[in-house]
Order: structure tokens, then sequence, then C-alpha cells
């Protein structure tokens, strides 16, 4: 059996939905919801370097690239926001996020 | 065209942001703490700058620098003027607020600027990497902006909470994307508009969907509101300022430029997207806002309700809905920083209040700011010959045009219940027993309410600067 275009989808897709998941069904630790988020943005970019050899087309790597980029910039920043978070809570806990209500 | 020539034509708005927030940056770092009214006078001033030489391009025709990846067209003018004049407006209002609450650091400033040159980058985007990155440099910005208060346990946790559903926004966006790119082939909107033909793959559709529910997000449509309250009460009131105004203009611009630029040939495919939007967001807005008892969370459901009626104009597809969306946005921007004014303005022995009951008998303790506020809950509210109403009539009248009769009827049915909630401010101020007064608030924060509500009483005198304006943006993108 080769491995076409359709495999690389269908890993993306899972681990896309992984992620999703991940973030909306986890109730313990912020650290796990950072982890979806990479997550999501991996499977993205698999997504786009298996379109880019399967058109022939470079801009899907080039694409690849930026999304790398930008999600260490992402994480940098959420971590940051979650130690100022913890300096004032003591706690990174999903559910004590809760002192506004909604 | 050579790239010097182009970078000073089309570009220069943003080089002038760019290069500014470099020299604020430096100013910030070499003088420290004592630099922020410095960094902060000189950030109004760049903004100002950017303003003017956007003014004086206004005549240019409509042109596509670097490979078609970004375009400068009359729409993203006219966005880029409202989306600047927000961040103006509200880094104006926050000096005071930021000096009492000892937050005067010359990084607010600076994050207000490099979000801003994010928005001008999103609103001229004209492929999807161009989008994306300018999505990406709006929103970190913002969640640094939301969690600025960082010794204040609700401003992080807002920052929080905007960071984890701003970044599953953006990864559904990227998903979209890249399903788009691989079904069309191209990242250009001109390209995939060309690739994309009335029976298109499934792959498309997804993509389309998947973009739009992370546009979605970042506009606070329902049914993707439910960090907007949240964050609104816990961010730092001026940075709400700028969340409700300037972020907006760019989430609603790049929304209309992707679907009527990249997908004409499936029109009615995207419109019923965009048409439960618009229902879920109006429908949204006026109902939950009912129960609210903190303004500033009223003023989140207002901005999800108000983003419904833009969608009804875009829902409608045609150049006129265009257009309505595009004055609407100018009239919701200032409506919006009114508002945010006046609750930057309510301060009882120097400290911030937030709740309704605190405007209470505000008619007899100070006249005209009730009457200031009363006018821009009129406005919100859409009743004539406010400025407000003439944004609904807009949007409204484009949708019966296009004949989306269930839609316009939905939207004034929804008016007509958030008309109760913004009435009942207007009552709490005119009838109810006066609450503790409020402190004399600073002079900018003062002109910027009177200077919102005489444009809203005076809109319909003198409506056709802003009418041609946005009748020359909504043709540029057909």
């Amino acid at each position: 059996m080769t491995i076409g275009l359709t495999h690389y989808l269908v890993v993306a897709a899972v681990l896309f939905s992984i992620g999703v998941a991940g973030i909306i069904l986890n109730r313990k630790n912020i650290i796990v919801i950072l982890m979806s988020v990479e997550l999501i943005l991996l499977s993205v970019n698999i997504n786009f370097v298996a379109f880019s050899q399967a058109l022939g087309d470079l801009v899907g790597q080039v694409f690849a690239l930026f999304v790398l980029t930008v999600a260490a910039a992402e994480a940098a920043i959420g971590l940051a926001i979650l130690v100022a978070f913890y300096r004032n809570r003591g706690t990174i806990a999903v559910e004590d996020i809760n002192s506004l209500k909604g | 065209m050579p790239f010097l020539a182009e970078l000073g034509q089309h570009f220069l708005p943003e080089v002038i942001l760019a290069i500014g927030v470099l020299v604020l940056i430096l100013i910030g770092a070499f003088r420290g703490e004592r630099g922020f009214s410095l960094v902060d006078e000189m950030a109004v001033g760049i903004l100002g700058l950017a303003i003017v030489a956007i003014l004086l391009s206004s005549k240019q025709v409509d042109v596509a620098v670097f490979d078609g990846a970004f375009i400068d067209d009359a729409f993203s003018r006219f966005v880029k003027v409202l989306a600047l004049v927000g961040a103006m407006v509200s880094i104006l209002m926050s000096v005071d607020w930021l000096q009492r609450n000892g937050l005067e650091k010359f990084e607010f400033p600076v994050l207000v600027i490099l979000s801003t040159l994010g928005m001008m980058l999103l609103i001229s985007a004209d492929n999807l990497i161009a989008l994306y990155l300018g999505l990406e440099l709006m929103s970190l910005a913002l969640y640094v902006m939301a969690a600025f208060a960082r010794d204040d346990g609700r401003s992080s946790e807002a920052g929080l909470k905007y960071f984890v559903l701003g970044a599953l926004s953006s990864g559904m966006m990227l998903y979209g994307s890249s399903l788009l790119y691989g079904f069309s082939g191209t990242v250009s909107f001109d390209g995939i508009a060309q690739a994309v033909t009335e029976h298109p793959p499934l792959g498309v559709i997804f993509g389309l969907v998947f973009v739009l529910a992370g546009l979605a997000f970042k506009m606070s449509a329902a049914p993707f509101h439910m960090w907007t309250p949240d964050v609104y009460e816990g961010a730092p009131t001026p940075v709400t300022a700028f969340f409700a105004s300037a972020a907006k203009m760019a989430a609603v611009a790049i929304t209309a430029r992707i679907v009527i630029t990249a997908f004409p040939a499936i029109t009615t495919q995207w419109r019923q997207i965009i048409v439960f939007l618009a229902i879920a967001s109006t429908l949204l807005g006026s109902f939950a806002a009912i129960g609210q008892t903190n303004i500033k969370r009223l003023m989140a459901y207002s901005s999800i309700g108000h983003m419904g009626f833009a969608l009804i104009g875009l829902a409608a597809g045609t150049e006129a809905g265009v257009k309505g969306v595009a004055v609407y946005l100018a009239i919701y921007l200032v409506m919006t920083l009114g508002s945010f004014a006046a609750i930057l303005a309510m301060r009882v022995d120097g400290r911030n209040v937030e709740n309704i009951s605190d405007l209470s008998g505000l008619s007899r303790t100070n006249g005209l700011m009730a009457f200031f506020l009363a006018m821009l809950m009129f406005s919100l509210a859409g009743i004539p010959p406010l400025a407000g109403f003439f944004a609904k009539y807009y949007v409204l009248l484009a949708a019966v045009d296009a004949g989306l009769y269930p839609l316009a009827v939905v939207g004034v049915l929804a008016s007509a219940v958030a008309a109760f909630y913004y009435l009942r401010v207007v009552k709490v101020m005119y009838f109810d027993e006066p609450a503790p007064d409020f402190d004399r608030s600073p002079l900018a924060i003062r002109a910027v309410l009177a200077a919102s509500t005489v444009a809203l009483l005076g809109f319909w005198l003198y409506p056709a600067p802003i009418m041609d304006a946005a009748g020359a943006a909504a043709k540029s993108l057909f």
C-alpha cells in the first residue's frame, strides 16, 4: 500500500480533533490546554505540507514555516500570561478560573 | 513596480506605525517608567500621522502590492481610518485611568500600536498568509493587553481566557485555510475566486466554515461569543474600549473581504453561515443582556448584538449591503467610544465603579453626563433621528432588497428587545434615587463623550462624508 495524500489528511484531521477535544473536555490543567493548542497548529502544518507536496506548490511549505514561527510566539505569550495568573491565584487548575462568572 | 516605490506609495501608514513603534520601544527602554507620558503622546502622534497618510492617499486607485499579499483599496482605507481613530481615542482615554491605577507603563501605548498595525495588515490582507499573520499580530498584542493589570487576578484571568479561546479560534481558522489551500491550489483570494466554481468540492465548504468560525470568534459573533462578557469585564476598562472599538473593525472588514472577493461563486452557501451568525448574535445580544448589572458586561452583550446587525448587511452580499456594513462600523465605533468614555468617567472617591446602579439619579447629580449617556443609549437602541437608527436602517434595507425577509424581521424584533435594556439605563439615570456623585473626569474623557454625542445627534444633518466614503469603499470590493 502506498501512503497518499488522504492518509496525511486523515492523520491531520485526527490530531486536530484531539486538540480541540483536549481544549473543550479538559477539566484539570491549563498546561494541557497549551499542549492541545500546539497539537492543533501542528496538525495544520501536516495538512499544509501534504497539500504542498501533492500540488507541487511551495507556498504551503512557506505557510507552514510562518505557522511554526507564530506558534512559538504564541506559546511564549501564553506561558507568560499563565505565570501572571499563577502569581495572583496560586493555582493553574482549570476549575479555578471562575472569578468572572460565565 | 520597484519595491521601495510600492512601500512608499501603498504601504506608508503601516511603515509609519512599524518604525514609530520601534522608536517608542527604544525611548521606553532608555527612559524606563519616566518615559510613559512621552511615549503616550508620541503614540497618539504616530497614529494621527498614519491617519493623515491614509487621507492624503484617498484618491488613489486600488492596487495589490507585494505579489498580491496586500491590497490598498478604498475599502481598506475606510476601515483603517476607523481602526486608527479607535486606537487613538482609546489611548487618549486611557492616560488618566492608567495613572490612577499605577499602570503607567510605556508598554501600553506600544502594545496598542502593535495591535493596530496587525489590524491594518489584516484589513488589507489579500491572501491567506497575510490574513493569518495580521490576525496573529493583532491578537498576540490583545492577549497581553487583556492581562495588562498583572497584579489584578481578574485581569490576568481575562487574559488567560482570551488567550485560550483566541488560540483555539486561530487554530480553527488555520485548519480552514489549509483546506482552502489544498482544494483550490492557491492562497490568494483572487486565485481562490477563480478556482471555486458553483459546485465546489466538500473540502472548500469545510475550509470556508472553519475560516468563518475563526473570524466569528474574533468579532465575537454568537455562537462564538462566550469569551466576550468575561474578557470585557475582567480586562482594564481602557483595554475593553479598545477591544470593543478597533478590534471589531478589523475582524468584520476581513470577513467581508474574504466572503465577497474570494467566494463570489458560492454566495448562497456562505450566506447561510452569515445569516445563522447574524440571527444568533442579534438574539443573544438582546436577550442575554437583560439580566446584567455590570455595565461592562452589558456593553459586551450589546457589542455582540451590534456585530449581528453588521452581519445582516453582509448577508445581503450586495454592494448596498457592504455599504451598510461600512456605515454601521463607523457609527458603531462612535457609539462605543462614547459609551466607554462614560464608563471611564464613572469614578467615586477615586475608585472606578462598574454597576448600572451606580448611575442612579445621575440626572440630578451630573445632568450633562446623564444627557450624553442617555443620547448614547438611545443611539445604541436605534431610535431616530440618532445615528444608530440610520446604521440599522441601511443594513436592514440591504437585507430586504436581497430578499432576506426573515432575517430583517428577526433583526427588527431583536432591536426592540434590546431597546429595553438600553432604556433601563436611561430610566435608572433619570428616575431613581441619586447614588454618590462621580468625581470630576479628565478633559480627554469629557471631550470624547461630548464629541461622540454631538456626532450621533448631528449625523442626519450632514451624513454625506460618511455615506460617500462608505459607498466608495463598498464599490472597491466588487
